[in-house]
């Protein structure tokens, strides 16, 4: 009987629905198998249900358009009837199933089980919990589904006992046998001579207990400390909420990358290249040696079948050729290359490259689920290396060959050259990009304190990138390095006798024989061009391929949606500070005798004043006010129109003015967020609908010097907002916010679309870390240039007491 | 001896390279033999004793106007309007023009025991002048008794409570007036008469309207139907103004129209080589022409605005007349003629100039590339009477740096205006129906003109109007020695050189055109015959 004839009507368990080889198997049974069910375990996220997942990560991918289309109007009956989503998570015992899942679960005729955490560098624990343990607790919560004692629902419809054990096909790696020389047989890993019988439950209290102590490591002080460093390093005076946040998140960090290295290092020192592979060896004996048929005398035993693919890649045909989900292995490193920037990498020319298309595993597996269990837990290798070896010079000659005829282009729509490879071996490779990685570490710390803003601050943020490119190029070595000098052959003798049990029409609608792939083909019209599309890498050249990604930002911000938008003042919308207009004021009717004091004692006092603006802007502006003190206000607020026209005016970024008038335009309220002073600000209140600024005390027609009202900073700006946004009805996620540095961090982020306008280095580099709109605006050609921002020499009022520069220099009190 | 006549000079092998301004510098450029260089009359005699001839003028009056004094009595309001700072140009060295005037004025007013004087910049929707400009405009004297009391007031078109609507001509145009000078019992007019266009009833009509009122004829259509607007008789922008002018009076507002001409002594004698034809240098003015373009090649741009915005200009006032508006107005475009006039025998090709560094509107300020178009193709090319120099279909090439430069707090719409408008269109047409009316009405171009120093937003686009008959005659404009980039996006043709200019010029006259060179400023008009 054909695999769709036997598998007519049956109703699948599939976990890592939500993953690549996952998603395809999902399409291809609704697709191919008249009347077949599919219950998916889908791990519910923070917002979403298993059911929302399931459409928006599972149906919606472009895997599911040949078959939609194909259904048309019916799809979404027919997927709804079809397919039964049920919250649950493989990492959680009895897989964290309710009543309803623990039903749909029993009444499955196959359960395969393909979640995995396949990425290379998980955390050691990590990978224990899901790929050491997550197969035997699927087992366990199908003995548990059959087991009359076991059963919690006394009404539930079903016999267990009456109904027949699932298939259990479990989804492993042929690298579970190690990359060693040598030939590796579809057989247990029991039988395998090279692999360490490592203790698994060991292994698994191991991991956990690591765990625990990293995190009382990474608690102590010093190493604290260390965190709160990096964070102020990174976001400057953010506002100690954000620097908080920002330090936790980094010891987070730090205690995952340790749990990293630890399992790397674990499983190098008992013989497999990563912890990947190891832990997926020792989730295979603990599944065989818990619920083996035939192998231990058990009450749980289940019919086990394993399958293990070699590196699965994009598809050769189904459901439609070069279909891939997600940047995986190869992809990353081959795109890397493909810009240049992997100028070298390790391999032997001669060595083996064990690739598998995906529909090719999916087939696999649904021949084996047709085929049934066997009376004793077996395997299957869906891997290419002996069938139809890809030798690793051939694919680097493809590819090579492939991107000289198809180059990325550069920013500057340049096509961009590839390197030939020379296949050194992985230490130089290693060395050289190390060295490289500890430069440009040192040239980004370099650059990064620089107190550049605007385009320089892109440039700094432009090292930070290559650094991160570097970083990531010696971690593609690092990891991947073993598996282009692998010289284990991964044997597909069983695979090939199921294959000659089909029938020929099933041999071409589930094709998984390795040797029909033309790996020439597959490489140049299946996979490159694929991997390339997936990449968003340009592939056009010339300078009229703009990146649209701003212009489509602006849009975004300009939306009749967007309802508010919030600005800061300096420099993001005029090139000038408190000490400048408080220095053109000050100057504004002295004497040219009394200049020259005046701006000697500013000069003089300025590093202090940088120096505590750094440190607290609210003191900075507390103790920089007090030099207004006895100001006469009627005159101040006189000049302070001289000053917006004459001194800031000209200092205006007119595109900055523009903005905020298409803000007006398209009806959105604009709200003015500054530290400066009222009367400095008054010139610009008709361009906003709220002014939100600093004002001083007044007595008897003077300036107290004392704040009245100390204006919002750092964090309390996103308070601000959110109690402005609250009392007018309006909600932050449309709002749109416009600043200059990382201490308004938590500004930005409180909106829903943050702009960053002319970034000091630091938001520049968040900016670009998480893809916010950044706008460069500058003064008008031809504005003001002069380096002391002092008022004109007054003609009119010799004689006039001077009212707010007393004669010491930089002092103002009388 | 009396002052010589403008000339036409006919280029030949012989013949000295020309001098062309060049923004903020200079330079010479040989011309191809058999080109016409048209240079201005020497400047002619001025007044001997200008404050004689001032209180003549006021007591003597033309037309249907009794003379000043006997319009003056106690207990009436008086209001006196003058020209901003967009005359002349450069501004004058003390005392001004409008200082003499205003002076005897006012001297009358206190004789005649009239308190209620307020004096008026008639600013239209130009920037208001600061403190410095209107000292040196009135003298120190006038500003500290008129100034802290208030009574020293610029024009404000944007101010509803200070505007009156007085009608509207038989054409449909609205007459919004400023409401003192308009209410008052007698408004006295100062003028200074530039050029030919300056004056007349275009004083009131334009320097104290409103944008209601100034729409009417500072549109594209009027300014194609004015060939050109320095012609009077040729000229719509003169006819609508007279239309208003006529309504005006109409309207009961009693005008005392004070006119005034200068001389063409542009420049002070440092720069004398300026107003010189070149084979007529001396050894003196050799050096300092080599002097001075060297060292301003090596000043930075900035530096060299500031020097030359410093020019102080000799300029003497060679007539005043005053009484009846038509009657003044007729006199002085005679004695602007005298003095500007040059006959000028057929058109050409192509028409060189050398734009200088100012234009009425970039005193102390900078002189973007709206207002370089606006010096070239508006005012330098409408200098004519009769015909223009340039033939229609022909070259007109401009030599100026044109710097993507603009004062923000003098002209913040010009920037957008510059990246908005004239980024999607040349076309004064397309401009007038599609972007004039926001930015008329942007309220903060409205905030900047009224509180700062700023254009109206609308005149970004009235500059660009003044070269619709340009745009419209010319078959293409190269700007020498400009930003590329600024000189593509107004639809000009950039070249580094003369001679690539006369090369992209070749495409639409031929290889061998005609060409004149107007030697100017000092300011000269054409009298094509």
């Amino acid at each position: 009987m054909s695999i769709a004839g036997t598998l007519t009507g049956k109703r699948f368990f599939v976990t890592g629905s939500t993953g690549f080889l996952g998603t395809a198997l999902v399409e291809r049974i609704l697709r191919t198998v008249p009347e077949a069910e599919v219950v998916l375990l889908v791990r519910p996220g923070r917002r979403t249900t298993a059911a929302q997942r399931t459409t928006r990560e599972v149906l919606k991918n472009d895997c599911f358009d040949r078959l939609r289309s194909e259904l048309g109007d019916r799809f979404d009956d027919e997927v709804g009837r079809r397919v039964h989503p049920v919250a649950g998570d493989v990492g959680l015992d009895a897989l964290g199933l309710d009543d309803d899942g623990r039903r749909l679960l029993a009444s499955c005729d196959v359960v395969v089980h393909a979640a995995a955490t396949v990425s290379f560098d998980a955390p050691l624990d990590q990978a224990v919990e899901i790929n050491l343990l997550g197969p035997s607790r699927v087992a366990a919560a199908i003995a548990a589904t059959h087991d009359p004692a076991a059963t919690h629902d006394p009404a539930a419809t079903h016999d267990p006992a009456a109904t027949p054990l699932p298939h259990l096909i479990a989804v492993s790696t042929a690298y579970v046998a190690g990359t060693h020389q040598g030939e590796a047989g579809e057989e247990l890993l029991d039988a395998n001579r090279f692999t360490i019988d490592a203790d698994w439950q060991a292994e698994v209290d191991h991991a956990r207990g690591l765990r625990q102590d990293l995190q009382a490591r990474s608690r102590h002080p010093e190493r604290l400390s260390e965190f709160a460093r990096a964070a102020r390093r990174e976001l400057g005076g953010a506002g100690d909420h954000l620097l908080a946040a920002r330090s936790e998140k980094l010891r987070d960090e730090w205690v995952r990358r340790q749990l990293v290295d630890a399992g790397s290092a674990r499983a190098r020192s008992l013989g497999w290249p990563d912890a990947y592979p190891f832990t997926k060896a020792l989730g295979e004996r603990a599944l065989v040696a818990g619920y083996g048929m035939g192998t231990t005398p058990s009450d749980h035993q289940l019919p086990i079948t394993i399958v293990r693919p070699s590196i699965i890649e994009s598809a050769l045909a189904e459901p439609r050729p070069g279909w891939i989900r997600g940047f995986r292995m190869a992809e990353p490193i081959i795109v890397s290359y493909a810009r240049g920037l992997l100028r070298e990498f390790p391999g032997v020319p001669e060595g083996i490259i064990d690739v598998i298309p995906v529909d090719m595993v999916v087939a696999a597996i649904l021949a084996v689920a047709a085929h049934g269990p066997e009376t004793e837990p077996s395997v299957y290798h869906v891997a290419s290396g002996v069938r139809n070896p890809l030798r690793y010079g051939r694919l680097v000659d493809l590819v090579q060959d492939w991107f000289g005829r198809n180059p990325l282009y550069d920013d500057r729509g340049q096509p961009i050259n590839v390197p030939a490879w020379s296949f050194p071996g992985r230490g130089r490779v290693q060395r050289q990009l190390q060295r490289a990685t500890r430069a440009m570490d040192l040239v980004e710390k370099a650059v990064t304190a620089l107190p550049v803003r605007g385009r320089q601050a892109e440039l700094a943020a432009k090292v930070e990138d290559r650094h991160t490119l570097a970083t990531r190029a010696l971690g593609y070595v690092e990891l991947y390095g073993a598996y282009t000098e692998t010289e284990a052959r991964y044997r597909v003798d069983r695979l090939l006798a199921l294959a000659d049990t089909l029938a020929p029409d099933d041999r071409a609608a589930f094709n998984f024989d390795p040797a029909t792939i033309d790996w020439d083909h597959y490489v140049h019209d299946v996979h490159l061009p694929s991997v390339v599309e997936h990449a968003r890498v340009r592939t056009s050249p010339g300078r009229s391929v703009v990146d649209k990604r701003p212009e489509r930002a602006r849009r975004a911000i300009l939306s009749p949606d967007r309802h508010l938008a919030v600005f800061d003042l300096e420099h993001t919308l005029v090139a000038s500070n408190v000490v400048d207009t408080y220095a053109w004021l000050a100057s504004r009717h002295l004497s040219a005798t009394r200049r020259a004091s005046f701006v000697a004692g500013l000069v003089k006092d300025a590093p202090g004043l940088l120096a505590l603006d750094r440190r607290d802007r609210g003191d900075f502006l507390r103790s920089f006010y007090r030099r207004y003190e006895d100001a006469p206000v009627d005159l101040l607020s006189e000049d302070a129109w001289e000053l917006f026209h004459r001194h800031l005016l000209p200092r205006s970024f007119p595109d900055g003015f523009a903005r905020v008038r298409e803000h007006r335009r398209l009806g959105h309220r604009t709200i003015l967020v500054t530290g400066a002073l009222d009367f400095v600000v008054a010139p610009l209140r008709p361009l906003f609908d709220h002014v939100v600024c600093a004002r001083l005390g007044v007595r008897d027609g003077r300036y107290t010097g004392r704040l009245d009202v100390l204006p919002p900073i750092g964090e309390a700006r996103a308070l601000l907002l959110a109690e402005y946004a609250e009392a007018h009805d309006l909600s932050l996620d449309e709002a749109v916010a416009y600043a200059d540095s990382a201490s308004d961090l938590a500004m930005l982020e409180a909106v829903g679309f943050p702009v960053a306008v002319n970034p000091e280095s630091r938001l520049a580099a968040i900016a670009r870390r998480r893809g916010w709109h950044v706008e460069h605006w500058s003064k008008a050609a031809g504005g003001s240039h002069s380096t002391l921002p002092l008022g004109p020499i007054d003609t009119s009022m010799s004689g006039r007491r001077n009212p707010v520069a007393s004669p010491a220099p930089g002092g103002v009190r009388r | 001896m009396s002052p010589r006549p403008g000339f036409v000079l006919e280029v030949d092998g012989s013949t000295p390279p020309t001098l062309f301004w060049n923004g903020e510098r200079f330079c010479q450029e040989k011309l191809p033999e058999g080109s016409r260089v048209v240079y201005a009359p020497e400047p002619l005699e001025p007044l001997v004793d200008p404050v004689a001839a001032v209180r003549h003028a006021l007591t003597h009056p033309l037309g249907d106007s009794a003379p000043l004094p006997a319009l003056l009595h106690a207990g009436m309001r008086l209001t006196v309007c003058f020209d901003d700072v967009s005359l002349p140009l450069p501004p004058m060295q003390a005392p001004d023009v409008r200082q003499l005037v205003i002076e005897q004025v006012l001297d009358m007013a206190a004789e005649a025991g009239v308190d209620d004087v307020v004096l008026v910049a008639a600013l239209a929707l130009h920037r208001r002048m600061t403190e410095a400009e209107l000292r040196h405009a009135l003298g120190d004297r006038i500003y500290e008794a008129f100034a802290p009391h208030g009574l020293l007031t610029q024009h404000d078109a944007e101010d509803p409570e200070n505007l009156i609507h007085l009608g509207t001509t038989e054409m449909g145009e609205d007459v919004e007036l400023n409401k003192r000078a308009a209410t008052g019992d007698l408004l006295v007019y100062v003028n200074i008469n530039l050029v030919a266009m300056d004056g007349g009833h275009k004083s009131v009509a334009t320097g104290l309207a409103s944008y209601r009122s100034l729409r009417h004829h500072h549109n594209p259509s009027t300014m194609r139907h004015s060939r050109s607007f320095m012609d009077a008789p040729s000229a719509e922008l003169h006819s609508s103004n007279w239309r208003m002018g006529r309504l005006i009076a109409e309207n009961g507002v009693k005008v005392f129209q004070i006119e005034t001409t200068l001389n063409g002594d542009t420049f002070p004698a440092q720069f004398g080589f300026l107003q010189k034809r070149e084979w007529e240098w001396s050894l003196r003015d050799r050096a300092t022409y080599a002097a001075t373009s060297t060292a301003l090649d090596r000043t930075p741009s900035r530096v060299a605005r500031q020097i030359f915005h410093s020019i102080r200009s000799p300029h003497a006032m060679t007539s005043v007349q005053a009484g009846e508006v038509e009657a003044v107005h007729a006199v002085t475009t005679s004695k602007v003629w005298e003095q500007q006039g040059v006959e000028v025998q057929g058109q050409t090709d192509i028409v060189t100039m050398g734009l200088p560094y100012i234009c009425p509107y970039n005193v102390n300020s900078i002189m973007n590339p709206v207002l370089v178009a606006c010096l070239g193709l508006g005012y330098f090319f409408n200098l004519y009477r009769g015909r223009p120099v340039v033939r229609e279909g022909g070259v007109l090439i401009l030599r100026h740096p044109t710097p993507w430069e603009f004062h923000p707090g003098h002209h913040p719409s010009y920037i957008d205006f510059f990246e908005q408008v004239l980024s999607q269109t040349t076309d004064p047409e397309v401009m007038s129906k599609v972007y004039e009316e926001p930015f008329a009405t942007d309220p903060w171009y409205i905030h900047l003109y009224r509180t700062g120093h700023a254009y109206h937003g609308v005149h970004p686009f009235y500059m660009w109007y003044w070269c619709a008959h340009a745009l419209e005659h010319l078959g293409k404009v190269v700007v020498v020695g400009g930003d590329p980039r600024a000189v593509r996006r107004m639809g000009f043709a950039p070249a580094s050189t003369l001679n690539d200019a006369l090369e992209i010029a070749s495409d639409v006259v031929g290889r061998s055109p005609s060409l004149t060179h107007l030697h100017t400023p000092p300011l000269l008009m054409a009298d094509v015959r």
